[in-house]
């Protein structure tokens, strides 16, 4: 039995649809990420669970129960909002114990658990002041604390991380995934940042234009992405695309990029013929400055050292712009020019242009 | 502002001066007013110096008003007690019926929900003249004349609608999500409204009562063709200073500053709940 499932779940405000037949599920203790572009419906989904709006179309189950139309405060979830939403009027002590009051728990249980979980998050110090006296980080610990108090078996975080500094926020990254565990919760964690949902995810919900696109694996998902869309979202710097048509050759399907003509593994021999979107990862380009087989001409135009890596911009014979990362050596500084590109053929991810999803490979 | 200049200062205070004295001296001259005789009021020039005396709020209090052609009843004190407790009760009526219908309509969607609170703002743009011929004639058929009932309810077409729409305001500026959470929290729709909406409304909910009590408390035309002496407030009590033998000036400004009194009161107890800016804070902006 899933802790949490949604079944084909719709959503509408007035006339555009938000999420189209969404079904989702997550087992006990297992924390999803739900990613994706703002404005796809990931805030809405997380608000139907919880019982704040009301879906259209579809049920939805905590723990086997159908609570689709159970009121918020009877579903026994936890949740963070993204805007914190604390009790203006109340001090930090009375916002976290609200989640513990209406569950008529005595005085001395509530000052415990709260200050439990206060000190847990490291907002012991600042329990008596009001929201306004916090700073955002513990505004937001805050939040986190009131979610979290009262042990609730569905945890909602609604992007918990977006408001705060990038500071704080690599270091509740690193954080979270702890405390997560430690509560044993299923968690749904909203997120428009694929390097949170690859570091907090078991799996990833990847929602794009009102559907799920993808539930994976982090690592799955960023090698072996289902659709275009999916593969746009993962990475930085993003992948590149080329629109390609595999020909049939004595030696396996062959892609031209620039004029060249390069070698497919066989195992995309089913690709021939197809209108394709040929992708590939930054990383799997290597730049070098002599030819060999298998390379293209490019023109590397600028280099770009990032901290751990330098990223290189390329210019195909025919005009296309590609972008290549490398590891930084200690090796002398890219010269701009002419050089000879060449990727990992199987690193490759091909795409059928038409209906945006993924080729898998097939063995022979 | 500590660059403010000596001369700027200055200039500021003489204009703040000014203003204030425009404003308040009326006040201050019914203030003096209060404590003359009808004689000192009206003698040529008119002079500050006077000998004071409190033969008006004597003549108030005890309701026998002296005049060149005798002794004469009048009902102040009774009057003043109908005002409290016509413009306290209004209140207390329309806040318990206005704040639940003003976050109803902040907060849900319904048919014909901006028609209803339109029609209820229509009130304040009818002039009461104008209602009050058949409101007369209904309320005579229903026994309504003459009633504290009667007059409650027709100042409700004063309060209620103030009350509604200021409050809707604030009840708007609240972030639904501060509501939600408390719900998601474990909490029921009613405890929510109290615990959190009305906390949270309550510098607007003073202002709107505050507003709404001093209206009540200034009507004069609705208590004046509803209800006869026994029944009426300060406003229409007032016109019994206009006696045979003259007006009586010296009562009419001592009746001025002892019905001044409470709403001032009110006013100065109230400030601290409208400048309260609760709402700081409370989501990120």
């Amino acid at each position: 039995m899933a802790a949490l499932e949604l079944r084909s779940v719709s959503k509408a405000f007035k006339a555009s649809k938000v999420l189209d037949s969404v079904s989702l599920a997550a087992e006990e203790g297992e924390i999803v990420c739900v990613f994706g572009p703002s404005g796809s419906g990931k805030t809405v989904l997380l608000r139907l669970i919880a019982g704040v709006e009301q879906a259209d179309e579809g049920s939805i189950m905590l723990e086997g129960r159908d609570v689709t139309d159970t009121a918020p405060e009877a579903r026994g979830v936890g949740m963070a909002f993204q805007n914190f939403a604390l009790f203006p009027h109340m001090s930090a002590f009375d916002n976290v114990a609200s989640a513990l009051t209406a569950r008529r728990a005595s005085p001395e249980a509530i000052r415990g658990k709260v200050e439990k979980i206060a000190r847990l998050l490291k907002i012991g110090h600042v329990l008596e002041h009001a929201p306004r006296e916090l700073s955002n980080g513990q505004k937001q610990r805050t939040a986190l604390a009131r979610a979290l108090v009262a042990d609730p078996k569905i945890l909602l975080l609604d992007d918990p991380l977006r408001n705060v500094d990038a500071k704080l926020r690599y270091e509740m990254r690193l954080e979270l995934p702890a405390l997560l565990r430690t509560s044993g919760s299923t968690v749904l964690y909203v997120t428009q940042d694929y390097k949170e949902a690859m570091a907090l995810g078991d799996r990833i919900a990847v929602l794009l234009d009102g559907g799920v696109a993808q539930v994976a694996k982090p690592a799955d998902i960023y090698r072996e992405p289902a659709t275009l869309g999916v593969a746009r979202l993962f990475g930085d710097p993003a992948i590149n695309l080329v629109p390609v048509q595999p020909l049939a050759s004595p030696s396996g399907p062959k892609i031209g990029i620039g004029g060249a003509s390069l070698s497919l593994p066989a195992s995309y021999a089913h690709a021939i013929g197809k209108r394709c979107m040929l992708g590939l990862r930054p990383e799997s380009l290597a730049v070098e400055a002599q030819p060999s087989q298998e390379s293209f001409d490019v023109d590397l135009v600028a280099a770009t050292p990032l901290n751990e890596k330098t990223l290189l911009l390329l210019r195909t014979a025919d005009g296309r712009e590609l972008l290549a990362s490398e590891p930084n050596a200690d090796e002398a500084p890219r010269r701009h020019g002419p050089a000879f590109a060449r990727f990992d053929a199987n690193a490759v991810l091909l795409f059928d242009a038409a209906n945006g999803r993924r080729i898998a490979p097939q063995s022979a | 502002m500590e660059s403010t200049s000596f001369i700027e200062r200055i200039l500021r205070g003489a204009a703040l001066s000014l203003i204030v004295i425009f404003f308040l001296f009326p006040i201050f001259w019914i203030l003096l007013m209060s404590f003359q005789t009808n004689e000192e009021i009206l003698r040529i020039p008119p002079s500050l110096f006077f000998t004071p005396t409190l033969s008006n709020y004597a003549a108030l209090i005890t309701g026998k008003l002296a005049t060149v052609s005798g002794t004469l009843d009048i009902a102040f004190m009774k009057n003043l007690w109908n005002s409290v407790l016509l413009s306290t009760a209004s209140v207390a009526i329309a806040l318990a019926l206005g704040v639940p219908a003003a976050y109803a309509f902040a907060r849900f969607k319904f048919r014909l929900g901006e028609d209803i609170a339109f029609t209820l703002l229509s009130f304040r743009f009818a002039p009461p003249l104008l209602v009050l011929l058949p409101l007369s004639l209904y309320f005579q058929a229903l026994g309504l004349t003459d009633t504290y009932v009667g007059l409650i309810w027709v100042y409700q077409l004063i309060a209620l609608p103030l009350i509604l729409w200021i409050v809707r305001g604030y009840f708007e500026d609240i972030s639904p999500d501060i509501e939600h959470a408390y719900r998601v929290a474990g909490h029921s729709w009613g405890r929510t409204f109290l615990r959190i909406a009305i906390p949270l409304a309550r510098p607007g909910i003073a202002a709107a009562g505050l507003l709404a009590f001093i209206f009540c408390w200034n009507n004069f035309v609705f208590a004046l063709i509803l209800a006869s002496a026994d029944k009426q407030p300060v406003t229409v009590g007032a016109l019994a200073f206009v006696t045979a033998s003259g007006i009586q000036y010296g009562q009419i400004a001592a009746a001025i500053v002892l019905s001044v009194t409470p709403t001032l009161a009110l006013a100065l107890y109230a400030q601290r709940y409208l400048v309260e800016g609760l709402s700081l804070g409370a989501v990120k902006g």
